[in-house]
């Protein structure tokens, strides 16, 4: 199998399945041309050509609204944003009519649409520009939010969201574009809605997804040298949520702790602390701990970004915590 | 919809109970699973727990009355209820005779284990409760995880007796198993006697005489008595006495015991259940019954144990001896014996026993013979340890001697087997570490 980039591992999703469907078509601000922001649509514009590779203004209102109206018509469109904060520039396109058309209108259209946003901060890129808000995304019904934390959950992700007949958000996180990691060649698919194991461990479950999968990995092989076992559990995606396998890793060890990068304050470890409690309580030995990013509009200085994101050290001393 | 309570099944060979008091009266408020009456079976006095709540709508049987298992003994109907078509006082319940409350009593549920153990301390306070109750923390509420609780309710171990080492002194897994596993064990039976015993004045002239009195007797008494009568009457006892040399297990015994806590030290007697248990393993003709037709030699070493009460006398049962470690023993055994004197034995405290000790060795007793707990092979009964002059290659030394006494039915064994039986046990007595192994 290819050690690859996750970059190439989405380039290559979206180049095989337009390849195989000449429905999809890729639209954005710099896609084409230019080949990215962060260069996954590079060398698509040449071989796909202006119709399916379609640049768009600055305007995402006008992206996901122009992406709905496609979709609505039969195309499967994958509409690009820059940054998953501009979003809000279209949120109510994402949340309003795209989450909703399907039912509201008792299923007489699909919604085959695709917005790839990235995500996460990190890269001294300001506060407007660095945010983790996909905790607000998933807490509409109708739009599903799928965040991989490796390359090869990031190519079978994305290939089972293009195919899919639902309006999906698909969150890439800036600082795992660079990631390596064995990838599947050809026509790998991940369904979407399935948490997974990451790690086998019997001590304590640390539940995560995307960009801090990587880190709670690290905390767990540094716990495992002082004889802790962690058991990590990747997400995937938060809408569907799939709480099996977190289930059943909780009445093993039970204990967790719930790792994102994005606030605490109604967050992914908050829900996922309330579905353990209502669904493994008399498994709770110690209170389900959250690590998260500290509750401050993320600072552009390096220093001062890095110790308000979640870090190694946070959760090794939250695992220890409830130990 | 009215619910009716029926006389539960509460052993085995349970046929009847008798109502001896109603706790709720008619008219009266009840909760579900609240003690809506004492009965009295063949073995102990035990409470009924309504299977519904609302509100005590009939009494059906009459306080003092026996009525047999399934009888319908009330009827629960909701507030304001009329309740037509009332079952007739006293009938047979039949087949659909709600066993609820049966099922109830059998499961305690986390609150009635917690209340139980909590009237233990009220109504025997002379007997040192299996393990002291930890002072509550602050607020007096329980931190405990609801994991720990859980483990505990399936263990039936009180969490007030379990010291918290999380956060806030909660009580976690960790110590749920580490008291299961390790520490709570008996407080030797040591009724208040000795304590109580007050020089009587020996001579006093023109004291008044006190009339006699005339004493009821009471369903244990009359129970022991029926059955004591049946044993000697009809079981060809025969009897073997030994004296076991008890010095390498008083030394033993003290020094485990300044490893334990006060509430569990090792009484003499686990050690005895111990030994007593391997040694039946090895005699299965001993650990027998005798049916009308054949001789049953049971697969499990259950031993009986003699538990002294103020309305007589009790036998609790070790399940499974042999594979038991000796705090284990300890600790079921003073559990159950505290269970026994408050009156709230559980059915499976009584039941199936394969063979019976009676110990009362605390008394000073040299030995004395027992008589056999039908159906079962035999007894041992077993004296007091005692500095006794004993001859050691020619000389007499002071040696330390406990005497212990084998009754058995002469229908199920014979005189040589049980000998051997006394010389197998004294291999475990006399090599006390060979109970640890």
């Amino acid at each position: 199998m290819a050690r690859i980039t996750m970059r190439e591992a989405i380039s290559q999703a979206l180049w095989e399945e337009m390849e195989r469907d000449p429905k999809v078509f890729i639209m954005g601000e710099e896609v084409g041309l230019w080949g990215g922001t962060y260069a996954v649509t590079k060398g698509f514009y040449d071989h796909f050509g202006a119709d399916r590779v379609r640049d768009t203004p600055i305007a995402e209102a006008a992206i996901i609204g122009g992406a709905i109206g496609a979709a609505l018509t039969g195309l499967r469109p994958v509409a690009e944003l820059m940054t998953i904060n501009f979003a809000f520039s279209a949120f109510d396109h994402i949340v309003n009519q795209a989450a909703k058309m399907h039912m509201m209108f008792g299923g007489q259209m699909v919604l085959p649409l695709v917005i790839r946003a990235v995500g996460g901060g990190g890269r001294q890129l300001g506060a407007t520009h660095s945010q983790t808000p996909d905790a607000i995304f998933a807490h509409f019904p109708g739009l599903k939010v799928v965040a991989p934390g490796t390359p090869a959950d990031a190519k079978g992700l994305l290939k089972a969201a293009i195919r899919s007949q639902d309006p999906i958000l698909f969150i890439e996180h800036a600082t795992l574009y660079q990631t390596r990691g064995e990838v599947p060649e050809g026509d790998y698919i991940v369904p979407i809605g399935k948490s997974t194991v990451a790690r086998p461990g019997k001590d304590v479950t640390i539940v995560t997804y995307s960009k801090m999968l990587e880190i709670s990995l690290k905390a767990a092989e540094t716990l495992a040298k002082e004889g802790i076992e962690a058991e990590v559990v990747d997400l995937r995606s938060l809408r569907p949520l799939d709480m099996e396998p977190v289930i059943e890793s909780f009445k093993k060890t039970n204990r967790a702790v719930v790792v994102e990068e994005g606030w605490k304050s109604f967050g992914v470890g908050s829900e996922i602390a309330a579905r353990i409690y209502e669904e493994a309580f008399d498994y709770v030995d110690a209170p389900v701990k959250r690590v998260a990013q500290t509750e401050v509009p993320l600072p552009y200085n390096h220093t001062l970004e890095q110790m308000m994101l979640p870090k190694v050290e946070d959760i090794i001393s939250a695992v220890k915590e409830v130990l | 919809m009215a619910e009716i309570v029926a006389m539960p099944k509460l052993g085995f060979d349970m046929a009847e109970g008798t109502l001896v008091r109603w706790v709720i009266a008619e008219g009266g408020e009840v909760a579900k699973g609240a003690v809506l009456a004492e009965i009295e079976t063949d073995k102990a006095t035990v409470e009924v727990e309504s299977s519904a709540g609302g509100i005590l709508y009939r009494q059906l049987v009459a306080e003092g009355t026996a009525v047999p298992v399934g009888t319908p003994i009330a009827v629960i109907a909701a507030p304001g209820e009329e309740v037509k078509d009332l079952p007739e006082t006293g009938t047979e319940g039949g087949a659909d005779a709600p066993v609820a409350a049966v099922e109830e009593k059998k499961v305690p549920d986390e609150k009635t284990a917690t209340a139980e153990s909590a009237g233990q301390k009220a109504e025997a306070p002379e007997v040192p409760a299996a393990q002291p109750a930890q002072v509550a923390p602050e607020g007096g509420v329980l931190r405990a995880s609801p994991l720990a609780r859980r483990i505990a309710q399936e263990n039936n171990l009180n969490l007030n007796q379990v010291t918290g080492t999380g956060p806030s002194g909660r009580i976690t897994r960790k110590d749920v198993e580490k008291a299961l596993q390790g520490a709570p064990a008996a407080a030797p039976v040591k009724p208040a006697a000795a304590a109580a015993i007050q020089p009587a004045t020996s001579w006093a002239p023109g004291a008044p005489v006190p009339d006699d009195e005339r004493q009821p007797i009471e369903k244990l008494r009359s129970i022991i008595g029926r059955r004591m009568v049946e044993s000697k009457q009809q079981v060809p006892h025969f009897y073997i006495t030994s004296a076991y040399d008890v010095a390498p297990l008083m030394e033993l015994r003290k020094q485990i015991n300044l490893q334990l806590p006060e509430e569990s030290k090792l009484s003499v007697n686990d050690f005895v259940v111990k030994a007593a248990a391997l040694t039946l393993r090895q005699f299965p003709n001993i650990n027998a019954s005798l049916t009308d037709k054949e001789i049953v030699r049971h697969g499990h070493v259950n031993i009986g144990v003699a538990v002294a009460l103020d309305s007589g006398l009790m036998t609790v049962v070790c399940k499974d001896a042999d594979q038991k470690p000796l705090r284990t023993i300890s600790q079921e055994v003073r559990e159950m014996a505290v269970r026994a004197r408050a009156g709230k034995v559980r059915p499976d405290d009584i039941e199936g026993s394969t063979f019976s000790i009676s110990n009362l060795g605390m008394f000073e007793v040299e030995h004395f013979v027992a008589i056999i707990n039908p159906p079962e092979a035999a007894i041992l009964a077993v004296g007091s340890a005692q500095n006794v002059p004993v001859v050691i290659d020619g000389e007499v030394k002071v040696g330390m001697r406990m005497k212990a006494t084998l009754s058995a039915d002469h229908r199920i064994t014979d005189g040589a087997e049980a000998a051997r039986f006394m010389q197998t046990l004294a291999g475990f007595i006399e090599n006390p570490l060979r109970l640890m192994l």
